[in-house]
């Protein structure tokens, strides 16, 4: 395993001599990508910004190969980490080109003058991130994702070892923010780039990171690989979702199950269920889901947003306690939604269901379906 | 797509500096007494004619210093431009020239009384002590607000305040001082004497020099202070050192001409524009052509447009730069959205 490149030792950081957080360790090797997750204000920027130098740390130290970065003259530091920080400050009569090239001050003379090898180094770092066809144009006049993608040319081609990047996926939309993303990990991958960022998109941070620290209060409340960090409860507890749940193994949010006595039973499964507890859940309608298996797809949504679940376990043919338990629940509501329509051999139970409401007379067509989701405020 | 910037470029250049010679030439010619293109070249080639006191004496210098202190004033400009992040930001709007303005009127005050007439570098040093009091002003105050809007709206206002305070001692002072604070505090190119002129070539130069060797940082600052230390320059003393250069240059152009208003925030967006760039490199010389141009063409107006009546430098600066700065303000809301 390769040293790390970067590491704190005891950092404390914040402003006007008074430590924000502290007892922070963060280490990184070339070639892996560590995220700094956490709600918003808990001090992510901070943090980056004592490692940039912009800020001093309040104790402790951030080394670089063994080296404190205090102690690294101005040019040395510039050519070993590059930054891209939220926001900036708007630049009259500057060409996207321009702003790239400010990325090769660090090897340039007193003048500044660019030589063919800083503008083949611009040329290519403005390809790797497809920014080519922006050269010309004004930088004040191309949108923010476009911006933020000029910024990262910016960076790369000022050739750090480091990259340390504040929230850079803000401003992108879904596209750019994949975009974004998968870039880095190439970028990562090819030159060996240790990389420090934060994130909001923590479904993102999930997938991108080799490392993760989260920021909680005054320090690091849990670190360990994405795997190790993010269980729902967890996430849960660090950014304290009181609404809406967030499930860590797709990385997908749900809003709140609609509250109070359920009116609905729906029959669900192998996916098909999910839309209509979605409508359910917008038109405020409580109901209940069943009967699923606890591997099925519809299973993660439906105990997001059922007031309750009738399951069964995984690869069981569907068993006599789950449909009487079924039963009962659909005694309790008006009516019973079938999304199926076909039956699988585990899957018997649910057809069974769907005979017992025809013979209740509580299976809603689809025009009482329709009624329903108008008619409810 | 480089080569067309540097076509640009040598076009921007060259325009400045054919307008520039037009402009000394004229400046020889015209005034009271009208000479031939040809009477002033033989003049300044040595011959001697009754003429001669009058373009060597009089016109000569005055329009060097009108060229030399209207280069440094727009250079100023763009250094507190740069600064402040702020393109109407210049040493007139921000309170800074008159703050000079109200210290040198204090100073020459009390040594004139005293039958004291100070050298033209006393009086820099004074006009600098002023810079520095506004200055020292603007940069608390935007120290607390980031709004560019209301950092110019302050600037103003000590601006008020200083002129207020000159006023008020102006009023006081003995007579015989009188005419002359009195034209001097309008703004006025006049009276310059070739010892005026050395001196300010050397504070001006100097300046403009190291002004020019900053070129690097200021294009590095252009995307903020963030991306500046990013890539290696040492804010703080950068800052320190831009503050220290735009003061000492409008402190020198108070000095001897007074304050002169709008040059510094106008001829930095004109020359901006022509470039079609805001690359320190290319701007500082650019600028400092360009103040040249426009105060050689003010200066020009003052001195002839209602002769024998000379008008204020001041005068005649705002009415083309106000407009300028009105514009550009109004262009920039609308390209924002």
């Amino acid at each position: 395993m390769k040293e790390a490149i970067l590491h704190t030792a005891g950092l404390a950081v914040g402003y006007n001599k008074k430590a924000l957080i502290q007892d922070i360790e963060i280490s990184v090797r070339p070639g892996q990508i560590v995220t700094l997750i956490g709600p918003n204000g808990a001090g992510k920027s901070t943090i980056l910004k004592s490692i940039t130098r912009q800020l001093d740390p309040i104790a402790g130290t951030v080394n670089i190969r063994d080296t404190s970065i205090r102690h690294i003259p101005e040019r040395k530091f510039a050519q070993t980490v590059s930054v891209m920080m939220t926001g900036w400050t708007d630049p009259e009569w500057m060409l996207c080109e321009e702003v790239v090239e400010s990325g090769r001050f660090p090897y340039t003379g007193r003048l500044g003058l660019l030589s063919a090898h800083d503008r083949e180094k611009v040329q290519e770092a403005m390809e790797l991130v497809h920014v080519t066809e922006l050269a010309q144009r004004n930088f004040t006049q191309i949108s923010d994702g476009q911006r933020q993608r000029v910024m990262l040319a910016r960076a790369i081609c000022q050739e750090p070892d480091i990259l340390i990047l504040d929230e850079p996926t803000s401003f992108l939309d879904i596209r750019h923010k994949l975009e974004l993303l998968s870039l880095l990990k190439d970028l990562v991958r090819q030159k060996q780039l240790a990389v420090i960022m934060s994130l909001h998109e923590i479904d993102l941070a999930q997938k991108i990171s080799d490392y993760v620290l989260c920021i909680k209060g005054d320090h690091i409340d849990r670190c360990g690989t994405p795997e190790e960090v993010f269980t729902s409860a967890y996430i849960h507890e660090l950014y304290g979702v009181h609404r809406g749940s967030y499930n860590s193994l797709y990385g997908s949010l749900e809003l709140d199950a609609p509250k109070g006595q359920p009116k609905l039973f729906v029959i669900g499964g192998g996916g098909l269920g999910i839309p209509f507890y979605r409508k359910l859940q917008r038109a405020g309608i409580p109901f209940i889901a069943g009967i699923l298996h606890t591997n099925d797809l519809d299973y993660p949504v439906a105990s997001a947003l059922a007031a309750e679940v009738v399951t069964e376990q995984p690869f069981e043919p569907i068993r006599e306690a789950a449909i009487r338990s079924a039963e009962k629940a659909m005694q309790q509501c008006d009516g019973v939604l079938c999304c199926l329509e076909q039956f699988g051999t585990q899957n018997q139970g649910n057809r069974q269901l769907l005979e017992l409401a025809k013979q209740q007379h509580k299976l809603l067509t689809e025009i009482q379906w329709e009624a329903m989701l108008e008619t409810t405020p | 797509m480089r080569q067309k910037r540097s076509v640009r470029y040598a076009i921007g250049y060259s325009i400045l500096a054919i307008l520039l010679c037009v402009l000394l030439i004229w400046n020889l010619n015209a005034g009271s007494v009208n000479l031939s293109v040809r009477e002033v070249l033989e003049i300044l080639a040595g011959h001697n004619s009754e003429n001669t006191a009058i373009i060597w004496e009089i016109r000569l210098p005055r329009l060097l210093a009108a060229a030399m202190l209207g280069g440094a004033l727009s250079v100023s400009g763009f250094l507190l431009q740069t600064f402040f992040a702020n393109p109407i930001a210049g040493p007139f709007v921000l309170g800074i020239s008159s703050g000079a303005k109200m210290v040198v009127a204090l100073v020459m005050i009390f040594f004139l009384g005293r039958g004291i007439v100070l050298g033209s570098a006393a009086l820099i040093v004074a006009a600098f002590v002023g810079s520095m009091i506004s200055m020292g002003f603007i940069l608390m105050i935007s120290g607390q607000v980031k709004k560019m809007s209301l950092l110019v709206i302050s600037g103003i206002m000590i601006g008020y305040i200083c002129s207020a305070i000159t006023d008020l001692v102006v009023t006081f002072a003995d007579d015989s001082n009188i005419v002359n604070l009195h034209n001097w505090s309008m703004g006025s190119f006049s009276g310059m004497n070739w010892s005026n002129v050395r001196t300010m070539a050397i504070v001006v130069f100097v300046c403009l020099a190291l002004t020019f060797l900053l070129s690097k940082p200021m294009g590095a600052y252009q995307l903020g202070e963030v991306y500046a230390q990013n890539l290696g320059v040492n804010v703080r003393l950068f800052r320190v050192q831009l503050i220290l250069l735009s003061s000492i240059l409008s402190a020198c152009v108070t000095a001897f001409a007074g304050p002169i208003s709008f040059v510094g925030i106008a001829v930095p967006h004109l020359v901006k524009s022509l470039f079609r760039t805001a690359k320190p490199l290319i701007v500082i010389p650019g600028c400092f052509l360009g103040g040249a141009v426009f105060c050689l063409f003010c200066d020009l107006l003052a001195r002839t447009a209602f002769a024998p009546t000379e008008l204020s430098i001041s005068s005649v600066t705002a009415i083309f730069g106000a407009p300028i700065v009105i514009w550009m303000m109004l262009h920039r809301s609308t390209r924002k959205g």
